[in-house]
């Protein structure tokens, strides 16, 4: 029941006929049925009656797993089954039970798909284990999705990137497939493979006119000159993910030509493959043409670096709405967060040294106007900062995720105030995040100084900073 | 008429607050405190040594005080329910007692001895002191149905009647008038086996850090207690080096065996907070370790496979990897993260770690770096951990791999950063894992970075004497933070990849979102959705908003398609 009432919220309407008509439809043709039957029959053969388009619209509902059971009901059930409506959307599921704990998709299925159902596919993902037959696997079919049409295509590791482990040549051979055979393909979501220049030029030169999202994150074969010769034939390309050496000026300045669209979504990752090691820098200007030609984008940035490869970054303006660090970060370079951030709208930090971010935070509400969404994981931060930067941010902060040991009591509020002060400012009721605490009462009982003398020291800093900047 | 009562103990080793015994003893003419024990089952089974000797040392301690009372524990070799119609008859049973399980498998034990005694006539008498509530007058109270999240539970326990009191201790004067029926040959027949009898190899085994038995419970209870009155302090305490080792007043493993009684700690500590605050009535946190405890004892309660990721009606699907490989490094300390590596080698070697530390190994199997499923981790545990409660092991397990209970997957633990917050110097590293001894503080929580004259003079040489890590963290972690996306998304809207999901605007609640049409997902596809993990959580943080704020309802985690 819920199922149908959550697609008729949703308004995604049945592909034909509308429910009610087709309710009529099955009543007056039951009835008829039974009258012309005699009343009292039971209407057991009332079910394989039901119109078509209303099976389907019931079958849509139904997993895959149903509908084949569904489908052994008799003919013409079976026929709604292969109706090509059900078919546009697949998601191709290859497990090896060595290497994962979920279940296949069934090898026989798989082969009638593409015998029967490969013209009628359109949005179509893999989703493929640690291990690498699955992943070769997934470039067999690839390669014999030769007379369908995909608008989407989606390579998806769910565990190791194991396209990585694919012969290169395999792999591209596979893919180039469906850049050749599809010719209108709009989504491609190809992160963590080999994918390498030379295909991304089978790509443009066959799909240039429809291309609107590509996701390629962390495919170590592609060459900045690969990404921008992309950007230069793709107009329609409003969302893009990739890593951080793929990212330059010339790439910015050929999404900011007149041609282009408008950009909607840029996502960059930034990944640290070795320590020490050196990133280049964006220029201002670049980024500005950027901001110029598409106002609203949104630029995404995923930072998984050492500490200290920090350097190149937030020494300028940077049009970034989103801000994700997924190892620890320094107090300095949030500082510079603050300064340099005008457009930030998330900030995840998941961790930070031992000092408190009580400066930085408020920095950050001071500036970041659009700041809406933070979330502060191994890092610490007192109480009074906590509030004042909650007060200074007020209701626009709609997602507030702060762990619990974040949070250190001092002086002013205790761990228990400091909910009703935060909610107090939100204006809705909030907690901090918790972990369990598992172990009921292990607590330590050497540490012989309980934690507001350890504390002592930091509370005269933060009290000498946080006045100053309020 | 003759009443002859025979108590069963299973947890709940004591003889205070132990309601069941005493109504076993009231007006009892005799009475036999008995222990089940599967010989057969402790070689076999995947409780480690350590479990084994907590518990044995716990039913001498059990056994030593009933002598007191000029009685004795009779620990019976044999399955329960071979075990009880023969002894109905052999003792004449009218009266059997033992104290509620509300474990699934207990329960399901517990309804076969039932029925065994309704047949034998025997009269049964089960009283809850496992727990500070009944976990079913908690679900009763939210309709029905377990909490989901931790903040519900809270409000939930808040409109309960309040803890029941303590029973009496089992004292002489009503010991004193029911008589145990004993034997010359008892010790032979009855007495508590020792670990090699159990097949165990002892030897060099070190002596207990967490030695068994409610007479310890009780002492350690009392130092507890002076410990937070001198200290004055109730809040909950930050992790240091000192709190990593095993403390003379943790009290877990004591709670899991019932060597102490949940309730007696719970006014022992009410009373204290009293006192030293001056009559002002105790905050909810001031239990909040006991709550923890109580919430995944209610969650898995009705729930058989709360312990197993398929079927599991509230655990994500998450596709983990199957890697035996890397799950014996992570399992037997050879990971080459020295943090890791510590802490399961305390593990093994004490069967008790700090629950943070529990945190972070538990992080880095799972979502924080190896990717491997949850109820792997939870199997070692329950081998090696002292207090590892059923409920609370499989709980925490899922909670911390994000299968579960709702909560922010970026809130990842680092496996250098974490370590070297909590103990800077290394101390702890050093006393767990003596090789890296040699290793100054700023490279023994990453001695792979160490240049390789460091690694000289430390006598140790990554690679060769100790591993090189077997991950790469920021590799890892950012692989990681993907796939949790991915499956959250799924959740969330259950449509193709990388569809709109504002999360502002967004106010579907769990259930509904998930019921689009399995065919109709597809293809407003966008990037939107892959900002920075904190939205991306939205799912879990609106349901947790939508169980608060709907009173007495809670959804489940719907289950992906079959497929």
């Amino acid at each position: 029941m819920k199922r149908i009432k959550g697609g008729e919220e949703d308004g995604h309407g049945p592909p034909s006929g509308s429910p009610p008509e087709a309710c009529k439809k099955v009543r007056t043709q039951a009835s008829e049925e039974s009258e012309a039957a005699g009343a009292s029959d039971a209407p057991v053969s009332d079910w394989a009656r039901l119109p078509q388009e209303l099976l389907l619209h019931i079958f849509q509902y139904l997993p895959l797993l149903d509908r084949a059971y569904a489908s052994q009901v008799g003919r013409r059930w079976n026929q709604t089954f292969h109706m090509p409506e059900l078919w546009r959307c697949f998601e191709f599921e290859l497990n090896q039970p060595a290497s994962s704990y979920l279940k296949a998709t069934h090898p026989d299925l798989i082969k009638q798909i593409i015998k029967r159902h490969s013209n009628h596919l359109q949005y179509v993902s893999f989703k493929v284990d640690s291990s690498t037959e699955s992943a070769e696997a997934a470039c067999d079919i690839l390669s014999q999705l030769v007379n369908c049409s995909l608008k989407t295509l989606g390579l998806i590791s769910t565990a190791r990137p194991s396209f990585m482990e694919v012969p290169k040549s395999h792999f591209i051979s596979a893919l180039t497939v469906v850049f050749v055979n599809s010719k209108s393909l709009s989504s491609l979501k190809i992160d963590d493979t080999p994918v390498d220049d030379p295909s991304l030029k089978v790509l443009v030169a066959n799909n240039s006119d429809t291309l609107k999202l590509l996701k390629m994150s962390s495919c170590p074969h592609v060459s900045p000159a690969g990404i921008l010769c992309v950007a230069d034939q793709c107009h329609g390309l409003r969302e893009l993910a990739l890593n951080y050496h793929l990212l330059s000026d010339e790439l910015l300045l050929a999404l900011s030509s007149e041609k282009h669209v408008h950009l909607e979504h840029l996502r960059i990752d930034v990944v640290s493959e070795n320590p020490g090691q050196h990133f280049h820098t964006i220029k201002r200007s670049s980024w500005d043409a950027m901001v110029r030609h598409s106002p609203k984008f949104n630029l995404v940035m995923y930072f998984f670096l050492y500490e200290d490869e920090f350097g190149p970054f937030f020494n300028e303006e940077v049009p970034v709405t989103h801000l994700y660090f997924g190892r620890s970060v320094s107090k300095e370079v949030l500082g510079r967060v603050g300064l340099h951030c005008p457009r930030l709208v998330e900030l995840v930090v998941c961790a930070n040294g031992l000092r408190p971010l009580d400066e930085e935070l408020i920095r950050i509400a001071k500036h970041c106007t659009q700041l809406s969404a933070i979330g502060l994981g191994e890092c610490e931060v007192s109480c009074s900062a906590f509030v004042e930067f909650v007060k200074m941010c007020g209701r626009r902060l709609s997602q507030l995720s702060i762990m619990e040991e974040v949070l250190i009591p001092d002086n002013k509020y205790s761990l228990d105030e400091i909910h009703w002060e935060v909610s107090k400012h939100l204006g809705r009721v909030w907690f901090p995040d918790m972990m369990p605490t598992w172990v009921p009462f292990c607590d330590q009982w050497r540490s012989s100084i309980p934690w507001k003398k350890q504390a002592a020291p930091w509370l005269h800093q933060k009290g000498a900073c946080t006045s100053g900047l309020t | 008429m003759v009443t002859n009562s025979i108590h069963w103990f299973r947890k709940g080793l004591r003889l205070h607050d132990n309601p069941s015994l005493a109504d076993s003893l009231l007006g009892a003419d005799t009475v036999r405190c008995v222990y089940i024990l599967d010989p057969w089952f402790a070689g076999s089974s995947n409780v480690g040594i350590h479990r084994w000797r907590f518990l044995l040392q716990s039913l001498q301690d059990l056994d030593s005080s009933l002598r007191k009372h000029h009685s004795r524990l009779f620990v019976i070799r044999g399955q329960p329910t071979d075990v009880f119609p023969r002894l109905f008859k052999e003792w004449n049973t009218s009266r059997l007692s033992y104290e509620y399980d509300s474990e699934p498998f207990g329960k399901e034990r517990d309804a076969a001895i039932r029925k065994l005694a309704c047949e034998a006539g025997v009269e049964v008498t089960v009283r809850v002191s496992h727990t500070l509530y009944d976990p079913d007058r908690i679900i009763e109270l939210n309709g029905g149905q377990s909490p989901l999240t931790y903040k519900r539970f809270q409000t939930l326990i808040g409109r309960m009647e309040s803890v029941e009191m303590p029973a009496e201790s089992v004292a002489d004067d009503v010991m004193g008038k029911c008589r145990t029926p004993m034997s010359e040959d008892h010790d032979d027949k009855f007495g508590v086996p020792s670990l090699e009898e159990l097949g165990f190899d002892t030897e060099g085994l070190s002596s207990a850090v967490w030695p068994g038995g409610e007479t310890e419970a009780l002492a350690r209870l009392e130092r507890h207690l002076e410990r937070k009155a001198w200290v004055a302090n109730f809040e909950r305490p930050r992790m240091n080096a000192n709190s990593l080792l095993a403390s003379p007043t943790g009290l877990s493993p004591y709670l899991r065996f019932g060597c102490l009684s949940c309730r007696l700690f719970y006014f022992k500590l009410t009373d204290l907070y009293m006192k030293v605050k001056k009559n002002s009535s105790p905050p909810l946190s001031l239990y909040g370790q006991l709550l923890w405890r109580e919430f995944f004892y209610t969650a898995a309660t009705n729930n058989p496979r709360f312990d197993k990721m398929e079927s599991n009606p509230i655990c994500v699907q998450i596709p983990w990897d199957r890697d035996p490989e890397a799950l014996a490094k992570w399992a037997e300390g050879r990971t080459g993260f020295p943090w890791i590596d510590a802490i399961m080698t305390q593990l093994r070697r004490e069967g008790w770690i700090h629950h943070l530390a529990r945190h972070a190994v538990a992080c880095f199997l799972t979502r924080g770096d190896l990717w491997i499923g949850w109820e792997e981790g939870m199997k070692v545990f329950e081998e090696l951990l002292l207090d590892a409660d059923w409920s609370v092991n499989a709980g925490s397990w899922m909670w911390l791999s994000c299968s579960s209970f709702f909560q922010q997957f970026f809130h990842c633990y680092c496996p250098v950063g974490f370590g070297r917050r909590a103990d800077p110097n290394g101390d702890y590293i050093r006393r767990y894992l003596p090789i890296l001894r040699g290793f100054p503080a700023e490279y023994i929580y990453d001695p792979w970075n160490a240049p390789e004259s460091v690694q000289k003079a430390a006598e140790c040489v990554i690679g060769v004497h100790y591993p090189k890590p077997m991950v790469n963290h920021a590799h890892a972690s950012r692989l990681n933070i993907e796939r949790m996306k991915q499956i959250y998304q799924q959740l969330s809207c259950c449509r193709g990849f990388g569809e709109e999901t504002h999360t502002h605007t967004h106010t579907h609640t769990h259930t509904n979102t998930h019921s689009r049409p399995a065919v109709d997902r597809q293809p407003s596809v966008s990037l939107a959705s892959e900002r920075c993990g904190l939205c991306l959580t939205g799912p879990g943080l609106r349901k947790r908003h939508s169980e608060d704020a709907a009173d007495g309802k809670s959804a489940k985690v719907q289950r992906r398609g079959a497929l």
